[in-house]
């Protein structure tokens, strides 16, 4: 028993997404509290219906409103040409109340193109339909109608009393006592070069990885849904007046990223594309993206878009569970997806998945396997078709995941490389060959047996070296302190020095001379030990002629002269045995 | 010297750390090698940052097609896979005519990959994949310097061809092309061949016998090695240096690398057929009788017996030998030798019978320019490194001479031939370069070390640096101080080169453009994918696209849409027949496009930009290759007085054939450039001749945004009233 007693229709036409906005004023006059109020639509429009949201307000107009919840019901004796919706009020309206019921309903595919194919240079002609009256199950006191257009021409519309067209606005109305379904078809043919960009099919994959981003990657596959070009394409006629010859065409899209959008990216199959734009600020990252050619009826592109986003703003704990959340459709402006898939693929180990989006639609669960992955990544695969702007809503993918799981690949890499480097060190540490008799292979063992013991033989004769240098030195601090006793205590370190490391040496030689593979460095080996003995000797007798002159207080001339051919000895003895020291690390 | 005494003043256990000379040398020889690896790889990425991970040219775009249908389908598909997509009608046997090497490692790499759990895109391995096996190819090098000279040769042989330009011009990330791995496969084969005479062992020569296998799988160059080793065989016999080593050597790797190549399907049974692979036979069975010879020698001792028993052996051999090979050839079980072939031969031959060879711009002989340009300082050290290796002369530089000096005349020949030059020159000079700075130090070192012992009383020092300087010149170690320096500088210098060349000339894909624009910005020409990608998304799935052959592969892999010639220029009617309807007028054409199936027609140009390698300039060859098929169609009547023109005082032919058509329908409307009458073509440099295009068969399809690319619709016949 309920009355509308005013109805005001607005329908916005200027995109190819039809937005019907229905403000209704409702009265119980019947005895009894109602609690649903019933909308009902042709099947024609309920089939295109992509959303309808309802808003209720009791008594007072700019009261606080809530969304009422609508489903779809099928009650008795009503035609079958109509599909009915029902919303349930907050609190049941009692009688002689008013409520104040806002609907939103959104229609895709309504405006159809009219002709169905033009040429390059044509407007685009399209065509839309609807009831000039408020259908309705209830009777309706007043109604008023108004369709705002694109602007631009208006071909045609269907004229009833009470009709009007100023600027880009159609008036029907206002009417006043129609009876129950009351319907009056209209039609309006126009002129709308607006973007039809419908997209066939996006894949939307959110990834979350805790090490503190959402990876977001959207594929594209992109299609003009208006009239269809016929005949040629020509580039000088489009290139020289692309608002005249083409105007019908799109060339860009824009998508509202979330703020603090980066690492962005634009690309296809093959290849990146270099023609998009990025301006962000702290609100908002706006990307311009320009497919790689205008769109034109009926032709079609796909591209993905990709970028990161920080952790942060968009996953959150609550009571021990992390939950995602994140809007829903796709962040380009006016586009109509035809079957959207939201794929959240969430790190691997996580558990207790528990979904909630505020609209039916299909899930599924799948993994995934990207890098370093054993058991995979679980994924939340959600699918809705005609998706519209007015389904970016939030939604929040529940999951259970332990921080420590984050190192497991780190570890595994730590793991990897270790044993990598751990093999490599076996490997050069142990012996692998098969034949440990085969004259090779002894030969091999003897030839690394000569040469540990030419480098052992190398660092005694590097510390006799190092010896001399001792004594030069000695006979240095003597020539400036004059301290002969320290000069010859040096003497006789370097002595039992020279006494130990002959000791050392006389092994290792006996031991090179037995083997079989000294035969070349032997000799180089034997001149060495001469040369170092005679050195010493020559070393030892000049320091000791030095220190006999210096007791004696001689002048520095006589010692020089003294010593000169000694030390021209040493000089050369010194430079041989070098030499040879160097040949035999050379082997 | 400073750092050992530094850690001489350590306290025990961490000098015990102090590694011994050797363990030193090593770990720099190592570090070096690790450098290289990566410098090797790093260079080649210049095309990756400067525009993006993407395949290059034209020919890498089919392998990469390849490769990502034996990814998807698996390794026995690949294997029977028929084209329909490409020679329409005709369609390719893609399996039995490719060389399979690249894509089977390409997609082995992404196997391998993936079972390491890295979710890496096929894309990505195909990109790198070329890179990574210059790195490797630095490796061999280095193996390889080692061998024929000692590891400081092998070390600066790593560093020069890691950043040659010769070599990176075929590359860079992204060229994926056959080129990328067969060098790294011909190097390896060369080294593990030389390895194999230097050893005589037979493990050496099988694994030289697997190099060459894969040489054969990878790039049709492998021709080179199943020559160049029987001439080096040839060369030993004759200079006397024939050894059990090389016997085993060569008739391993002989007689196992024929049985492997006859496993590629695409080279079948020509090491037995064909008269390219001929040579090697015949140094084969001559090993055989050299060494039958030299057993019955060993067996007679007698000089007089044996030299009636070799004149004997001799004419039968070389009878049974000229017979065979007659009768061979004459039955025709024995190919001849083919046409690219004998271009190699002789520069000239391709000009005058080929016109398809000699239409590739890469085919060219070589400007002295690129030689420099593309070797630098190369090729002075090419002549010193030959000197040390005549000096030095063993089994091993023999074989890099003859290697050297053979690729060497190839590059002479055709400029993409330099390629294979590159490894030898890298390595002869890398042994002048490594021989010289190695004599220079050592006389520095045993210079400054005699002042530097007896530094300890003046008086002595006098009398030692008497006894040095009396063995040498004057002023040597100043002079080899200034020497050294001069090789630094030239070494750098080289290393500023190609990085230079690197970044400037050979990091471009090629398919897309890029220019400087008026404000100094960079704009970006991305034709080429705009029309490939409208292509693929707006035109009916089974569309047959005519264009040039160039474009062939680009368009199956980008547009994936069926073309009627592609890159692989196996059919040379087919492509005269592309050629005949782009020269003839449009009614003609028409008619030939019909019993093609033709539905578009793609041609590149020009005009608008100054882009310069477009159709109009490829256009004589057109003619040319199809005048060669089709009489009909005469060379001379697209040119006037012998001059190629299109402006107003162009040939009326030339004026009205499909393809000055296509490229300047409407283009009389256009002002391309500010104080020139419209109509004026930026590449040509003059104002077109014909204005007034109607077209009457075709309609303008799509045109990209820089006019590069023009693609046109064939009009469904009319009805027939």
């Amino acid at each position: 028993d309920l009355v509308v007693t005013r109805a005001d229709r607005k329908v916005d036409l200027t995109s190819h997404i039809v937005r019907v906005l229905t403000s209704l004023k409702v009265e119980n006059s019947g005895p009894e509290a109602v609690s649903q109020f019933l909308l009902a639509f042709p099947n024609v429009q309920a089939k295109n219906l992509a959303a309808i949201r309802a808003f209720g307000t009791e008594e007072k107009v700019k009261g606080p409103s809530m969304v009422l919840p609508i489903e779809v019901v099928q009650p008795s004796g009503v035609p079958p040409e109509l599909t009915f919706f029902s919303a349930s009020l907050s609190k049941p309206l009692e009688k002689g109340k008013t409520l104040h019921l806002d609907v939103l309903t959104v229609f895709t595919h309504s405006v159809q193109p009219f002709p169905e194919e033009i040429t390059q240079a044509e407007s685009q002609l399209v065509v839309y339909q609807d009831s000039a009256q408020y259908l309705s199950p209830y009777p309706v006191k007043v109604q008023t109608l108004s369709i705002r257009l694109p602007g631009g021409r208006v071909e045609s519309y269907t004229k009833y009393p009470n009709t009007k067209l100023a600027e880009s606005e159609l008036k029907y109305g206002p009417y006043e006592d129609l009876p129950p379904f009351s319907y009056s078809p209209m039609v309006v043919h126009y002129e709308n070069n607006n973007p039809f960009a419908v997209a066939k099919e996006v894949i939307r994959e959110i990834e979350i990885s805790h090490w503190g981003n959402v990876q977001i990657t959207e594929h594209y596959n992109i299609a003009h849904g208006g009239a269809k070009l016929k005949g040629e394409f020509s580039r000088i006629d489009y290139q020289s007046r692309p608002y005249i010859r083409g105007v019908s065409s799109f060339r860009h899209l824009i998508a509202r990223l979330p703020p603090r959008a980066h690492s962005i990216y634009y690309r296809d199959e093959i290849g990146n594309i270099s023609t998009s734009h990025l301006w962000s600020d702290s609100k908002k990252t706006q990307l311009e993206v320009e497919p790689r050619f205008p769109l034109f009826g009926g032709w079609q592109t796909t591209f993905t878009i990709g970028y990161g986003l920080p952790l942060q703003d968009f996953v959150f704990n609550s009571d021990g569970k992390r939950f995602l959340n994140i809007t829903f459709g796709s962040p380009v402006e006016e586009i109509l997806i035809e079957k959207l898939i939201v794929k959240v693929v969430l790190p691997e180990g996580s558990k207790d998945i528990d979904i909630s989006v505020p609209f039916p639609t299909k899930q599924e669960q799948e993994v995934k396997y990207s890098h370093l992955d054993i058991s995979g990544r679980p994924v939340v695969v959600l699918e809705k078709l005609d998706v519209i702007p007015e389904h970016n809503l939030y939604f929040q993918v529940y999951y259970r995941f332990n921080n420590i799981s984050l190192l497991r690949e780190p570890m595994m890499l730590i793991t990897g490389f270790f044993l990598l480097f751990m093999a490599c060190i076996v490997y050069m540490r142990t012996d692998m060959s098969i034949s440990k008799n085969s004259p090779s292979y002894l030969a091999k063992v003897q030839w690394d047996e000569v040469q540990s013991i030419i480098q052992q033989i190398q660092a005694i004769f590097n510390q006799c070296l190092a010896a001399h240098d001792k004594l030069e030195t000695s006979l240095h601090e003597l020539s400036r302190s004059g301290d002969v006793k320290s000069c010859k205590v040096a003497r006789k370190t370097a002595d039992a020095q020279f006494k130990e490391l002959a000791k050392e040496l006389k092994p290792l030689l006996t031991s090179l001379q037995s083997s079989s593979q000294s035969y070349q460095i032997w000799p180089k080996v034997e001149e060495l030990v001469a040369k170092e003995r005679e050195l010493q000797d020559k070393l030892m007798t000049r320091h000791s002629t030095v220190v006999d002159s210096f007791e004696k207080k001689l002048r520095g001339q006589d010692v020089e002269n003294r010593i000169a051919a000694q030390q021209q000895k040493v000089a050369a003895l010194r430079q041989e045995v070098e030499s040879l020291l160097e040949y035999i690390s050379e082997i | 010297m400073a750092a050992a005494t530094a850690l001489d003043s350590l306290p025990a256990p961490l000098r015990s750390l102090r590694l011994k000379t050797k363990q030193q040398e090593l770990l720099l020889r190592v570090s070096a090698l690790a450098l290289i690896y990566v410098l090797a790889f790093v260079v080649r990425l210049f095309s990756v940052l400067r525009y993006e991970s993407m395949i290059h040219e034209f020919d890498p775009y089919f392998n990469y097609r390849t490769t990502l249908f034996l990814s998807d389908h698996g390794f026995s598909e690949f294997w029977n896979w028929f084209d329909f997509e490409s020679w329409y009608p005709l369609g390719r046997v893609v399996g039995g005519t490719l060389f399979p090497g690249l894509m089977v490692t390409a997609a082995l790499l992404h196997r391998l990959l993936r079972a390491l759990s890295l979710a890496v895109h096929i894309r990505e391995v195909c990109v790198l994949t070329a890179p990574f096996f210059a790195a490797n190819t630095t490796l061999v090098a280095y193996a390889f310097g080692r061998e024929i000279w000692d590891s400081g040769a092998g070390l600066v042989a790593a560093a020069l061809i890691a950043v040659c330009p010769g070599y990176i011009s075929r590359s860079v990330a992204g060229s994926y092309d056959n080129e990328g791995v067969a060098i790294f496969a011909l190097l390896l084969t060369f080294y593990l061949f030389v390895r194999a005479v230097n050893t005589g062992s037979l493990a050496w020569s099988l694994a030289s016998a697997f190099g060459y296998f894969y040489m054969v799988s990878a790039w049709g160059g492998y021709v080179f090695i199943i020559n160049l080793l029987p001439l080096y065989v040839l060369v030993l016999l004759v200079t006397g240096r024939y050894s059990q080593r090389l016997y085993v050597a060569y008739n391993s790797t002989y007689v196992l690398g024929m049985l492997l190549a006859m496993q590629i399907r695409f080279v079948g049974f020509q090491h037995v057929q064909s008269g390219e692979h001929m040579a090697a036979m015949g140094v084969f069975f001559l090993l055989q009788v050299f060494f039958f010879l030299d057993w019955v020698k060993y067996l007679l001792n007698d000089a007089k017996l044996f030299k009636s028993f070799l004149r004997i052996t001799l004419t039968c051999v070389i009878t049974v030998g000229t017979l065979a090979l007659g009768i061979g050839t004459a039955s025709g079980y024995i190919s001849p030798w083919t046409g690219r072939f004998y271009s190699l031969l002789d520069p000239t031959y391709a000009k005058d019978h080929i016109p398809i060879i000699a239409s590739v711009s890469e085919h060219q002989p070589t400007a002295w320019s690129s030689f420099m340009f593309d070797f630098h300082i190369l090729l002075f050290l090419f002549p010193a490194g030959l000197y040390f290796c005549f000096k030095r002369l063993s089994d091993a530089t023999i074989f890099i001479v003859m290697y050297g000096l053979t690729s060497m005349y190839f590059a002479g020949v055709m400029v993409r031939l330099i390629l294979v030059a590159a490894p030898a020159v890298c390595l002869i000079s890398a042994i002048a370069a490594s021989a010289t700075i190695k004599n220079l130090t050592t006389l520095i070192r045993t210079k400054s070390k005699s002042p530097q012992t007896v530094s300890g009383k003046s008086s002595g020092s006098k009398a030692a640096a008497k006894g040095a300087v009396d063995q040498s010149l004057p002023f040597q170690q100043n002079v080899a101080i200034a020497l050294l320096l001069g090789a630094f500088y030239l070494l750098s210098r080289y290393a500023v080169h190609c990085t230079w060349v690197t970044s400037e000339a050979y990091s471009s894909p090629s398919i897309v453009l890029a220019a400087r624009g008026h404000n100094g910005g960079r704009v970006i020409f991305d034709d080429y994918r705009e029309a490939y990608y409208w292509l693929r998304q707006n035109t009916p799935s089974d569309a047959k696209i005519m264009s040039w052959w160039d474009y062939g592969y680009q368009i199956t892999a980008m547009g994936n849409r069926t073309v009627i010639v592609d890159n692989n220029t196996w059919n040379n009617t087919h492509i005269a027949t592309v050629g005949r309807a782009m020269s003839s007028y449009e009614d003609e054409a028409y008619e030939i496009m019909q019993s093609l199936d033709v539905n578009y027609v793609l041609v590149v140009f020009g005009g608008v930009t100054g882009y310069s390698s477009d159709d109009i300039n490829k256009f004589l060859w057109m003619v040319r290759i199809g005048g060669g098929v089709f009489p009909v169609i005469k060379e001379p009547d697209y040119l006037v007085n012998g001059e190629y023109r299109v402006d107003k005082g162009a040939a009326p032919k030339m004026l009205n054939c499909l393809m000055y058509k296509l490229c300047y329908y409407r283009f009389g409307e256009l002002t391309t450039e500010y104080g020139k009458p419209p109509g004026y073509d930026r590449v040509r440099g003059v104002e077109i001749g014909n204005k007034d295009i109607k077209l009457e068969y075709l309609e303008e399809a799509f045109t990209t945004s820089n006019w590069i690319v023009r693609i046109y619709k064939v009009k469904p016949p009319k009805n027939r009233s």
